[in-house]
């Protein structure tokens, strides 16, 4: 860890951090680095926060303790403005796509550079076909977002993403729900955009397999905390018994199967007690509940 | 004690609420100038705030005329005072049915619709999308929304009150024989521009504004879940009904309280 | 964002529609056009009792409007109330000696200044103050009048038949 922390070549580095949401701590000062020109990978649990602090990452979150640096600069100390010219820098696919839906893909896709840029349409028009083509839909163009499957959606989102030409990318989720084929083309697209682009990647994923074959660097959190991290071969080779649960996707092990709860026997004789003790109250005579059993 | 308990919650948190609404107040005036900047995106709300609102608002407006045409005429004919029947159409019109009307079927027809817009970009992360882009989702969303709104309710209450008196003319004059000439000379004579039109518009005015406020904080602050939706739907259109008869209370005090 | 050219038009047909009938409101319904602020000037009368006369009730001579009522004031010293009105500029010519009378437009419309014109040969300007006035009708007043009057009459014709079986 020790080697990863305070290196100029991390793009994020995110330190002490600690969030929480009422009186449930997400995160409990957990510190995670993310380096230049990586695919970085955030697994654990579904609840573990993973998509807050990709929120937290854009500025949309604010911490308690403990900041967070992207590029060098304090994204929570960051004026209105600057922050979003930094956003205008990142890019983030949300796990639902999150396209407008009442425009076209090619409007979509077009969207940040008509916002942000004052190029003419012609040009436009050839960004946003080079961004498709990456995503292999430069043919549904003027499909309405509600005509695509979840793959094909979030690959526009992909596409939308990179319109900007952003430093880094975040994925929120980009497996989830996806049948083989098209889980294949986002894991292979991830992969050749980060190379291509030069990109830095942040994909938070609980997809084991997928998520391992493309990582550089992979963070296990559970429960607020930084559980394991390392290269996918020694999150593999971990001694950590949680780790292995997880990267196995055992039932049981030291995240039990069973939600907390007190002693099933104890738990289920007292619901009978309190069924009579019911009853009693009602003054319902033993008689008429015999007719029920 | 209970009761209290949730009373004061209750309470709390309707301050709270009403301390965020006064916030995106802020944020969406403020985005207002950007709007003036690039009127596509004005136009395109007020089509489908305004114009879609076009037709419910006429018929009911016509509709609304006649039976106060009718009604009018049963009653100011026990009087023999028939030729003041425009005066009566024309001033309920203008002066409360109009703006409180055309406002309460604004609030159901597209007070509802941009909440459940709103919201359902909030439920599918479109907003928060927007964010990541570095746009401002309540300048380049809510704004446009609020202006078309706050524009469309005069013009719609005016429509509403106008229509409704040619609807009252054809009912008084066509059907049930009031003097064409009466209807028209005894309206012109008694109702007052200043304090009638005008006042009449700046109800609508005040009324566009609230109605198109809360639906869009109702948008923008509902649970991002179906249920949620659907709930924040339905707080727009009680508030805004709330509101609507509420504000005109007062304004109607203010405006001809002292006549 | 792409344009719509359908919609722009629609929403323009909408804006044409909302503004249009705005106008009718200002100019067909209300007063608005009945008597626009033109050149105007202002004469004064002062009433024993102006009744239910307002601000902005017209004021007409052999039926036609050739001004309104501007003001209604109290004279604390006189006891009467001062009326200014002003006047149609177009109207020049009325002669200073023209009285005024305050009337009700039928039984239960509203109540109106009638100018009935004098012989003088000089004619009224801005501030002159017109000396023949009459008050307005008031209803109960006069109800009281002939209630009263018809009482004497009756009982003067009792007394008439009373007295020669006397």
């Amino acid at each position: 860890m020790n080697n990863r922390s305070h290196n100029t070549n991390n793009l994020v580095s995110v330190n002490n951090l600690t969030f929480s949401r009422g009186t449930r701590k997400i995160f409990d000062d957990i510190s995670l680095e993310f380096e230049r020109g990586k695919i970085t990978a955030i697994m654990g649990p579904s609840g573990t926060g993973k998509t807050t602090l990709l929120k937290l990452i854009g500025g949309q979150l604010f911490p308690q303790t403990g900041n967070i640096m992207v590029n060098g600069r304090d994204v929570h100390h960051l004026k209105r403005d600057e922050l979003y010219t930094l956003r205008k820098r990142m890019g983030m696919l949300f796990q639902s796509g999150a396209l407008l839906t009442d425009i076209t893909v090619f409007d979509n896709v077009a969207y940040p550079l008509r916002e942000h840029s004052h190029l003419p349409e012609s040009m436009i028009r050839s960004l946003v076909l080079m961004k498709l083509e990456a995503v292999g839909l430069r043919g549904a163009r003027d499909l309405m977002p509600n005509e695509l499957s979840g793959g094909m959606a979030r690959r526009v989102a992909l596409a939308r993403a990179i319109a900007l030409d952003p430093m880094m990318i975040m994925y929120d989720e980009p497996f989830t729900g996806q049948d083989p084929i098209s889980m294949g083309a986002l894991v292979h697209l991830i992969k050749s955009l980060n190379t291509t682009l030069s990109l830095t990647s942040i994909v938070v994923s609980h997809d084991v397999h997928e998520t391992a074959a493309i990582a550089d660097y992979i963070y296990v959190l559970s429960e607020g905390k930084v559980v394991g991290q390392g290269t996918p071969q020694e999150i593999k080779e971990s001694p950590s018994e949680w780790v292995q649960q997880f990267m196995n996707g055992a039932a049981d092990g030291p995240v039990h199967f069973h939600y907390p709860a007190k002693d099933y026997m104890d738990d289920l004789l007292h619901t009978e007690k309190t069924l009579f003790s019911r009853k009693r109250l009602i003054g319902e005579k033993p008689a008429k509940r015999r007719r029920y059993s | 004690m209970e009761f209290f308990q949730y009373l004061g919650a209750a309470t709390r948190e309707s301050f709270t609420k009403l301390g965020r609404a006064s916030y995106f107040l802020i944020g969406m005036l403020s985005g207002i100038s950007s709007v003036l900047i690039r009127p596509c995106l004005l136009l395109k709300q007020m089509h489908s705030v305004g114009v879609l609102s076009f037709l419910i608002i006429t018929i009911s407006g016509l509709f609304v005329g006649m039976v106060l045409g009718l009604q009018g005429f049963y009653i100011l004919s026990r009087f023999g005072a028939e030729e003041t029947l425009g005066v009566m159409v024309a001033a309920s019109l203008v002066r409360e049915l109009g703006p409180v009307v055309a406002a309460l079927l604004f609030a159901g027809r597209a007070g509802s619709a941009l909440t459940a817009e709103i919201g359902l970009m909030k439920a599918t992360e479109q907003l928060s999308g927007m964010e990541m882009m570095a746009i401002d989702p309540i300048k380049r969303i809510i704004s446009p929304r609020f202006l078309a709104g706050f524009l469309s309710m005069p013009l719609l209450a005016a429509l509403f009150s106008a229509v409704g008196i040619i609807g009252g003319q054809i009912v008084g004059c066509g059907l049930l024989g009031v003097d064409d000439g009466a209807y028209w000379s005894q309206m012109n004579a008694n109702l007052d521009f200043q304090k009638d039109i005008i006042n009449g518009i700046i109800k609508s005015v005040v009324f566009g504004f609230v109605t198109s406020w809360i639906a869009l904080f109702e948008g923008y602050d509902a649970i991002p879940t179906a249920e949620g939706v659907s709930r924040a739907t339905t707080r727009t259109v009680v508030n805004s009904a709330f509101s609507i008869l509420g504000l005109d209370f007062i304004l109607t005090a203010l405006m001809f309280g002292d006549n | 964002m792409p344009h719509n050219n359908t919609q722009d038009t629609l929403v323009g047909l909408f804006v044409a529609a909302g503004i249009a009938s705005l106008f009718f409101l200002a100019l067909q319904v209300s007063n608005l056009s009945s008597f626009t602020k033109g050149e105007t000037y202002q004469i004064t009368a002062s009433f024993e009792n102006s009744g239910g006369l307002k601000v902005k009730s017209p004021v007409s001579a052999a039926g036609v409007k050739i001004g309104r009522v501007s003001s209604i004031v109290f004279n604390p010293k006189t006891y009467r109330s001062v009326v200014t009105m002003e006047i149609d500029a177009k109207y020049k010519t009325l002669p200073d000696d023209s009285s005024v009378s305050v009337y009700t437009a039928g039984l239960l419309g509203e109540q109106y200044i009638s100018l009935g014109e004098g012989a003088s040969d000089s004619y009224l300007h801005n501030g002159s103050e017109i000396e023949f006035t009459n008050s307005a009708l008031i209803l109960e007043k006069a109800i009281t009048q002939y209630l009263l009057k018809s009482a004497d009459e009756k009982k003067d014709s009792d007394d008439k038949k009373n007295s020669p079986k006397k």
